[in-house]
């Protein structure tokens, strides 16, 4: 599995995008409405939400029942790719009635902001969801002009 | 098991009746429905469900009756300034609800949360416990 979007930083393209979900939830999957070429699925594991700051990005992964060790959190550029693999035996001898979490092997990948400095990262598991930050750097950042 | 459907849940969860105590932020938030396992042995049925950035204090599980309910909330807190890039979690808050059957004895639900996997486990009363009968 292979997901990869990006997305603009326009708060205008989000809403169209949020829009674009919102109808598919509401008609199924949207066998009438076309979707993005990047879009996702609703329930693609592991879910992501992406917020950014001036000085940051970050990612958060939610991505429940994992080894933090069997993570491989990758980045070329502004490409961050994030892979994993989520095992459980079935338990041996019992009857199933319902089986909707996921198992197997995942990646993911986004591209972020052209500005994030790809040496500067940091991630953390906690409570099931990998945060990951990435900085930002710093001659991208906003900087007040003082008028002479 | 499952007595509610997806609409039953997403319209409780909605705006509008500011008079369901466990809605806690927002006016305009859906309920997030979490992925479930269910499994069952000779002595028990296991519940397993996925909800990642839970943390234990913020998790609540009550049987009242025959009803399980399962409630948690994502204790992730985004700095102020942060926009919103990317979203695919759109609510913070989880909930989900079974049914229990008159075998399970109710007393003695044991629940855990391990890296935001809730196992519920739901033992049978003795009496129902499937016995051996001994042939001589």
């Amino acid at each position: 599995m292979f997901t990869r979007f990006d997305f603009p930083e326009s708060s205008l393209f989000s809403d169209v995008r949020r829009l674009e979900r919102e109808l598919d939830d509401l008609f199924g999957g949207g066998t009438t409405w076309s979707s993005g070429i990047r879009s996702l699925p609703p329930g693609t594991f592991p879910a992501i939400n992406v917020g950014s700051t001036d000085d940051q990005v970050t990612l958060y992964v939610f991505a429940p029942g994992l080894d933090a060790k069997s993570l491989d959190i990758q980045m070329q550029q502004n490409l961050l790719s994030i892979s994993g693999k989520r095992e459980e035996p079935p338990e041996r001898g019992a009857t199933y009635y319902r089986q909707e979490r996921f198992r197997g092997e995942f990646r993911r990948a986004l591209t972020l902001p052209d500005d994030v400095d790809p040496d500067n990262v940091e991630a953390k598991y906690r409570d099931g969801i990998v945060e990951i930050i990435v900085k930002r750097r710093a001659s991208a950042k906003p900087r007040q002009i003082a008028v002479q | 098991m499952n007595t509610q459907n997806k609409s039953a849940v997403t319209s409780e969860g909605k705006a509008g009746t500011n008079t369901n105590p466990s809605q806690r932020s927002g006016t305009s938030e859906s309920v997030l429905r979490p992925a479930v396992d269910i499994h069952e042995t000779a002595d028990e049925l296991v519940l397993r469900a996925d909800m990642p950035g839970v943390a234990r204090e913020r998790l609540d599980i009550r049987v009242d009756g025959n009803n399980l309910l399962i409630e948690g909330t994502i204790g992730i807190a985004p700095q102020e300034a942060m926009a919103a890039l990317y979203a695919d979690v759109r609510s913070t808050m989880y909930r989900r609800q079974f049914v229990l059957s008159n075998e399970l004895d109710s007393a003695n639900i044991a629940a855990s949360l391990q890296n935001g996997v809730l196992t519920v486990r739901l033992p049978k009363r003795a009496e129902n416990k499937p016995r051996r009968i001994p042939v001589n």
